[in-house]
């Protein structure tokens, strides 16, 4: 890590498990990569449904949510999540999806409004450099 | 390197023709250390770290002294195939008699295409069938869960009553072949289906053949489809184990499964210590209602991850079944040599696969493959290039069953038993696996056995390290994956075409469901649900009352919602 995490203003990231999926070994490496990197973590832990993902993102109020899914669910879950999101106001959160996801689903879901999709092998790094570009940032 | 000959060698061929001692091999030995250390001087080690891919460090050279510094004894620690303590194999001749089963988990949409899939491996020389339920079915969900919407048919085939169940086995006669189901939370409600299946095909008991996985312990450790709390998820595992004890004899009651542990990313040795601590956690719940180890135990059934480290995983394997030999006879007395055997599945590890030149990972799953026939596996699953990216298309599917059949035929691994068996390195290293697994089930035995230790997130905890471990070293190409972070190229866009499974069967099963509501006997499924629930309210065997639900209709998921409000719902904590 080249940059000095307590130099950096803390990022707050919702990483999130959405549906019934339980491969988890991704989400949990990713959220402590992320801690590691100096980002504040919030991980839901499994099977959350839509709306408690919004609950969460909302409560907490994260620049960054990071849904983890890898059982190709993500067609029907991440829509219902951005529309959930929208309506309670938080438009500006940075949205990414990592998981099995097949390439010809990636236009799709960024026109939803998906930032990024990170597929398998997509490195720690690269996903910390993308969210210290691109998260909001908070006042 | 004849020119190199020297009258040293020559001395060496002398000094064969009578028989060397230990002490000359030491003291050979460390003369050879000495002139190593001149030819290491010029010709440094590779500047990695020379260990497996779980972190033993592994000697460069093994000798017969460094076999008896480690203790080993050959009748004691290898003995004869098909013998205790099994290290060598559980059957005699192993695939000399048979060849090992070549099972390729599928499942995928309705029951209908599943059927298709595995007629198609059937007529292509399978000879077993392993079924992969979807999400909603393994938290024991029907179709039409708002829970499941985007799930249906996914990962695996929906089943929500025993009508999919009928479609899933449609002109395949359950008396011949052998049926492995991958299930564990609901599991008991699927048996029930399948053994009424069987029952409706006029299949006698004895007959029905095949898994269950059954392994509910793993699920709270790595796979995570858990519906109740450990202890009545465990009690009704055993329910299942006690019944088929009774009736369906030749039913492999349980897969201890240490293959979803790894691929969370579990080291081999935690893999092996989880998988044979839930195994014993098993066994104490079965002997606690009264059972005997010997009625029981020798249809436990195991089920390993083959991964990419070639002597590792071959090690693991006979440490196995060395370990489980010695637990089942010294400490539970088990009198029946057949509950000392470990029997096992294996299957090609799908966490080494890399969507990045895909075409790769028919290599990685070969070398994989070998292992695991060397390993002595009883049963194999061959994973498919694309498995990283989707469900496998029937071409993908097609090229794995082949490498399984070209190892078998052409590769002349199955015309030897055990042929790393007295290998000084391998011998040594099954021994330092057997160890250090060891030592992770006595931590886990003075926590108060798996249960407690689960309880604790123990085994969670250890996982989850070694995964950011791993991870760690790819990033930092400590650990090396070709085409991920090392040989990468520029890829085009993905040309490997890949299985999609489209909206509409979801649509499908909602209404075939619908449909079974509408046009079942109201009463006769309300009565059988009520039983089950006062069966468990008693604390008694559920399995009877269950057989009862699913042939009078219920759901998969009336009957797991019945059971809720009894037992409870487990929750984990979101720590990482």
């Amino acid at each position: 890590m080249s940059n000095d995490p307590a130099s950096l203003q803390k990022i707050r990231v919702l990483v999130a498990k959405p549906g019934l999926d339980g491969h988890d070994r991704g989400a949990k490496v990713i959220a402590r990569a992320l801690r590691d990197a100096g980002f504040e973590v919030i991980y839901t832990g499994l099977h959350q449904t839509p709306d408690m993902i919004v609950n969460a993102a909302v409560e907490e109020d994260v620049q960054v949510i990071g849904l983890s899914i890898l059982s190709g669910a993500h067609n029907a879950l991440v829509p219902e999540i951005i529309e959930g999101l929208k309506k309670e106001g938080l438009n500006d959160a940075l949205l990414i999806v990592g998981g099995i996801i097949p390439d010809e689903d990636i236009p799709h879901l960024k026109t939803q409004g998906v930032s990024m999709v990170f597929t398998p092998g997509a490195s720690l790094q690269a996903v910390v450099d993308y969210i210290r570009e691109n998260a909001p940032a908070r006042g | 390197m004849g020119n190199q000959k020297s009258k040293e060698t020559s001395s060496t061929v002398t000094n064969t023709k009578r028989k060397s001692t230990t002490q000359d091999i030491r003291e050979a030995q460390a003369q050879w250390q000495a002139k190593l250390m001149e030819t290491e001087a010029k010709t440094p080690p590779r500047p990695v770290k020379f260990t497996t891919l779980s972190d033993m460090e592994v000697p460069l050279l093994s000798t017969p002294a460094d076999l008896e510094a480690e203790g080993f004894d050959y009748l004691t620690d290898a003995g004869f195939p098909g013998e205790y303590p099994y290290t060598r194999g559980v059957q005699r001749n192993m695939y000399r008699g048979k060849l090992w089963t070549m099972r390729q988990f599928a499942g995928f949409a309705s029951a209908e295409e599943t059927n298709q899939r595995f007629k198609l491996l059937l007529a292509n020389g399978q000879t077993g069938l392993s079924t992969a339920f979807d999400m909603p079915t393994l938290m024991g969900l029907d179709a039409d869960s708002p829970r499941g919407k985007g799930e249906v048919g996914k990962c695996g085939v929906a089943v929500s009553s025993i009508q999919d169940m009928e479609s899933l086995f449609q002109g395949i006669p359950l008396g011949e072949v052998t049926t492995s189901m991958t299930i564990n939370a609901p599991a008991i409600v699927i048996l029930a289906m399948y053994f009424s299946v069987a029952e409706s095909q006029g299949v006698p008991k004895e007959k029905v053949r095949g898994t269950l996985q059954n392994d509910i312990l793993k699920e709270y450790i790595a796979q995570k489809e858990w519906i109740y709390p450990v202890l009545p998820a465990v009690n009704l595992v055993t329910d299942t184990i006690e019944y088929c004890t009774k009736n369906y004899v030749n039913w492999n009651t349980i897969s201890v499964s240490g293959y979803h542990i790894r691929e969370a990313g579990a080291t081999a040795v935690q893999e092996l210590a989880f998988t044979l601590a839930d195994g014993l956690a098993y066994i104490d719940s079965c002997l606690a209602r009264g059972m005997k180890i010997d009625d029981f135990a020798p249809r436990l059934s195991f089920f390993f991850d083959v991964h990419n480290d070639f002597f590792e995983e071959i090690a693991k394997f006979r440490a196995a079944r060395r370990i489980w030999a010695r637990l089942m006879r010294e400490k539970y007395h088990a009198k029946d040599p057949k509950s000392w055997m470990l029997r096992t599945h294996a299957q090609t590890a799908g966490v080494s696969l890399t969507a990045q030149q895909p075409y790769n990972n028919i290599v990685r799953v070969t070398i994989q493959a070998m292992a695991g026939i060397l390993g002595g596996t009883n049963s194999l699953h061959t994973n498919s290039m694309d498995e990283t990216l989707a469900l496998p298309t029937d071409e993908a599917v097609m090229i794995a069953l082949r490498t399984q059949q070209i190892v078998a035929e052409e590769s002349g691994l199955a015309n030897v038993v055990d042929p790393f068996g007295g290998s000084y390195f391998m011998e040594i290293l099954t021994s330092r696996i057997e160890k250090a697994a060891l030592d992770y089930i006595s931590k886990i035995d003075a926590m108060g056995g798996m249960i407690q230790a689960i309880e604790k997130g123990y085994p969670q905890a250890e996982i989850g390290n070694s995964a950011y471990h791993f991870q760690r070293q790819i990033e930092s190409k400590e650990k090396v994956m070709v085409g991920v972070n090392k040989f990468q190229m520029k890829e085009k866009p993905r040309t490997l075409a890949t299985l999609y499974i489209d909206r509409s069967i979801e649509e499908k099963q909602v209404k075939k469901l619908a449909q079974l509501r509408k046009s079942r006997p109201a009463e006769a499924h309300q009565i059988a649900l009520r039983r089950v629930k006062e069966t468990a309210q008693a604390g008694q065997n559920l399995m009877e009352p269950i057989l009862g639900a699913v042939k009078a209709y219920a759901t998969l998921q009336e009957i797991c919602d019945t059971l809720r409000p009894v037992f409870g719902e487990y929750r984990e904590t979101g720590s990482f």
